[in-house]
């Protein structure tokens, strides 16, 4: 059953990620790869409020596999966020391919935060 | 400066408003396979995942080291794997996304990655927090870094021989 939760999550997080991508570079022509960026940073803002839900007892196990490791997982990348910063200093633009990883890193972490907060604020 | 992203094989959004949902406009535009096939690839990866968190778990306030070496693995085969479909082989279209996006997307997380480091802070362990923070940026890094260049030189000494 644990395994049908996180595959059923990640069948929907996986080809969300790639729709969303998808959608965010065709709206914009700067070099940064936003598309990666957003997946990443709602899967953090998404899993930190799970992660507070759990702690404050207002979400289940299942649903932790589901939501957090299904979803939130296949939702975010590292893979993709990597190669796109080789990609970018490989390209001679290493202020971006820093600007990204520090951007990703910092908003992400920042997201997180929010997250959780939310989870307290609402069910602590 | 054109984006250094290699979309150009996959069809542009055609025929159908921007308005539409995404996946409306995924699917008009013939993109049910690619679809289908990140869906299967993601699944896969997550469960390989979850597979490794089961083998290795990490205990509260510990290094959470299955996710950094979940990611640098990652992080390592998409780094041959873009090499060898752009340099190599020449791929069938739904390789890319299955491999790519699905497998090593679904495999590899940002979000466990960022929580992870939120709960070491929060928990009182923010040097380990830290400490994890820049082991994992550095081990993907160079994880790719190093993996498409070896991809590279290999094929590249092939094909000279």
């Amino acid at each position: 059953m644990n395994w049908l939760l996180v595959i059923a999550g990640a069948v929907v997080g996986a080809p969300l990620r790639y729709l969303t991508d998808r959608a965010v570079q065709a709206r914009h022509d700067t070099v940064l790869p936003w598309g990666t960026f957003v997946v990443n940073v709602t899967g953090c803002l998404v899993l930190g409020l799970l992660s507070g839900a759990v702690t404050y007892g207002a979400a289940s196990h299942s649903v932790q596999l589901l939501v957090g490791t299904g979803f939130c997982g296949a939702l975010s990348t590292y893979s993709t966020f990597s190669y796109e910063t080789l990609r970018l200093a490989e390209a001679g633009a290493r202020f971006f391919a820093a600007a990204n990883v520090i951007a990703s890193v910092v908003t992400g972490l920042g997201a997180a935060f929010i997250g959780t907060a939310v989870a307290q604020a609402m069910w602590s | 400066m054109t984006a250094p992203r290699d979309q150009a094989t996959e069809p542009t959004v055609t025929g159908v408003g921007r308005s539409a949902p995404a996946w409306r406009r995924g699917l008009a535009d013939g993109q049910a396979p690619v679809i289908a096939v990140v869906a299967a690839g993601g699944a896969l990866g997550a469960v390989a995942r979850y597979g490794a968190s089961l083998l290795w778990p990490t205990a509260e306030g510990a290094f959470p080291w299955t996710t950094l070496v979940v990611n640098a693995t990652g992080c390592a085969v998409i780094g041959v794997f873009m090499v060898v479909i752009t340099d190599l082989w020449a791929a069938h279209r739904l390789v890319r996304p299955f491999f790519g996006t699905g497998v090593l997307g679904g495999f590899t997380t940002f979000s466990t990655y960022s929580v992870d480091i939120q709960q070491l802070v929060q928990s009182g362990h923010a040097r380990t927090g830290l400490a994890y923070l820049a082991a994992t940026l550095l081990a993907a890094l160079a994880a790719v870094w190093l993996a498409a260049a070896a991809t590279r030189r290999l094929i590249s000494w092939r094909r000279t021989k």
